[in-house]
């Protein structure tokens, strides 16, 4: 850890603190080791409900799949922590009281902290069947969970997913490589369909069938019927009253913030923990990042959830320099994420849904899953978008009269930068928008001949 | 399987990693979401994911430059860059 002398000499001058941070993911280990940037000399505690060090939740997609072995997806190993002087407690924080500035802790004790973090992360919501804590119940949204998945399918035969999103998808493609017979229902017609197109989404479909994935489209689960003793999933129960048999049941229909700490506190909530741009709660000395945060942003102007990776990094950096008096506002990059499905890349960048009618709004919430952000559908007039696609890769541009607002690539990913960069910066496109429109090779070649064009710009 | 197609199948994927000197492999921070796939398949024991992480170069000296680590990331975090030789 390399510490900025300047900074750490005048915060010797200050009284010791006791920075607490409530969750061990990406959001809190990036502030504590921003903290101790600039503060050598404070007690850190960080404090987490799950047995395991800091590991990386998009990884847990890689373990399923088989790409790494479950102890890989552990991102900072105990000396990490000890450099940091960073002790961790390993228990679930249950309580919070503002007013005497201390958290209480499952294992009966209890913390005093000067500077409080809560990023609690998100998980998995549950299904709305009784009985969804059957063994055979599987989650992709924990290291512990993941471990589960990966047993029960070792174990199991066949398969049921539930869920619209991503991380629904990778459970798929997980439980196809441990060679579980897969059935994947979806509610409506076609894959991903906050995301995709019906063309983008049959891409994908050809893909899943030709890995051996069962897709039942417009197919609903009603229940989980257990086995004969009740502690096992034996079927799903269809909407006709008939049953269909599986073993495995997985479950990723979207995720909510954890707030339970903040529940009944002063501490202000929606569907997430209410911060400012400096991840300030409305609660003096109390912020928020990461999942369970629910921060201003300025490309939608609202407070938006995203459950994406770097930003819960983002966001932890931003609340580190604010409990260590450095604020800085957060500078929301361009939402992006980019993923791997049954060997097609794709890359989601800015707004990118194709939905046009008005009366269509989304539900974002509960379609919300790891890997996502409310950006991507959110709502904006008079926009167009542009499409280009040969054989497995498409391009689709979601833009207005001068500018770029999204994209999402399949396949080839040349572009991607290049569209990161012009999407974010707000380049103006208006010279070569009739050409983007056109699409097809068009489309691709204006747009690689524009992107060197603009960079020889900047470069000027 | 004898000793002698032991060897010979330890030289062939020996020479399956194509070295390329001259260059190194940069980190796109914003991209890396620290699965550890990349130091997974690193066949020196390099710890790439913490450079790339923090969108460093892997600067390590043991770094043999095969590029593997390139072609498994899922995020794309990771890209080739060719060191430029001041010849003065």
């Amino acid at each position: 850890m390399k510490h900025n002398g300047t900074a750490v000499a005048a915060h010797h001058a200050q009284a010791a603190l006791h920075y607490v941070i409530v969750g061990n993911g990406a959001a809190g280990v990036t502030a504590a080791e921003t903290i101790r940037a600039h503060d050598a000399r404070s007690r850190m505690t960080i404090v987490t409900a799950e047995p395991s060090l800091m590991y990386s939740r998009p990884g847990l997609a890689y373990v399923i799949t088989g790409e790494i072995p479950p102890r890989q997806v552990i991102a900072r190993r105990a000396e990490w922590y000890e450099q940091l002087r960073l002790d961790v407690v390993h228990s679930a924080a249950e309580a919070l009281d503002v007013s005497a500035r201390r958290i209480y802790l499952a294992n009966g004790s209890f913390l005093t902290y000067d500077k409080l973090l809560i990023a609690t992360g998100a998980r998995a919501t549950p299904p709305p069947y009784p009985d969804a804590s059957l063994k055979g119940v599987v989650y992709l949204d924990t290291l512990t969970g993941t471990k589960q998945l990966i047993q029960q399918a070792r174990r199991g035969r066949r398969a049921v997913v539930v869920g619209g999103g991503i991380t629904a998808l990778e459970m798929v493609e997980g439980l196809i490589h441990q060679k579980v017979e897969t059935h994947y229902f979806l509610r409506g017609k076609q894959l991903w369909n906050r995301v995709f197109n019906d063309t983008e989404s049959a891409l994908l479909d050809e893909q899943m069938q030709a890995h051996g994935v069962h897709i039942h489209y417009q197919t609903e689960a009603q229940e989980i019927l257990p086995s004969r003793w009740g502690r096992k999933v034996r079927a799903a129960r269809l909407p006709d009253g008939s049953e269909f048999r599986c073993d495995i049941f997985g479950v990723a229909i979207g995720v909510k913030p954890l707030l339970d700490l903040v529940q009944d506190t002063p501490v202000q909530l929606d569907r997430g923990i209410l911060v400012n741009e400096f991840m300030e709660t409305s609660v003096p000395d109390v912020f928020a990042a990461g999942d369970c945060a629910q921060a201003y942003d300025p490309w939608t102007r609202q407070h938006t959830l995203d459950i994406l990776w770097p930003s819960a990094v983002a966001e932890g950096r931003v609340a580190g320099l604010s409990m260590v008096g450095a604020r800085q506002p957060m500078q929301k990059g361009t939402p992006f994420n980019v993923c791997k499905l049954f060997g097609l890349h794709v890359t989601i960048i800015g707004q990118i849904n194709p939905r046009s009618s008005a009366n269509d709004e989304p539900e974002v919430v509960q379609h919300l899953s790891r890997g996502s952000s409310e950006t991507w559908f959110s709502r904006a007039a008079h926009h167009t978008s542009a499409w280009s696609s040969a054989g497995s890769n498409t391009l689709r541009l979601v833009m207005d009269e001068e500018r770029l607002v999204g994209a999402l690539l399949i396949g080839e990913q040349t572009l991607a930068d290049p569209l990161r960069t012009l999407i974010q910066a707000q380049a103006d496109i208006s010279a070569i928008r009739p050409a983007l429109l056109a699409g097809g090779d068009e489309l691709r070649t204006e747009l690689l001949r524009f992107w060197h064009a603009y960079q020889k710009q900047v470069e000027q | 399987m004898s000793l002698f197609s032991r060897l010979f199948t330890k030289e062939t994927e020996k020479e399956a990693i194509t070295i390329v000197h001259l260059g190194r492999v940069q980190a796109d921070g914003g991209r890396c979401v620290q699965c550890g796939v990349c130091g997974y398949n690193c066949p020196v024991g390099i710890d790439v994911r913490s450079y790339a992480r923090q969108g460093l170069s892997v600067d390590d000296p043991a770094c043999i430059t095969c590029g593997q680590c390139i072609q498994v990331c899922p995020r794309g975090t990771l890209r080739w860059e060719r060191m430029v030789i001041d010849e003065a």
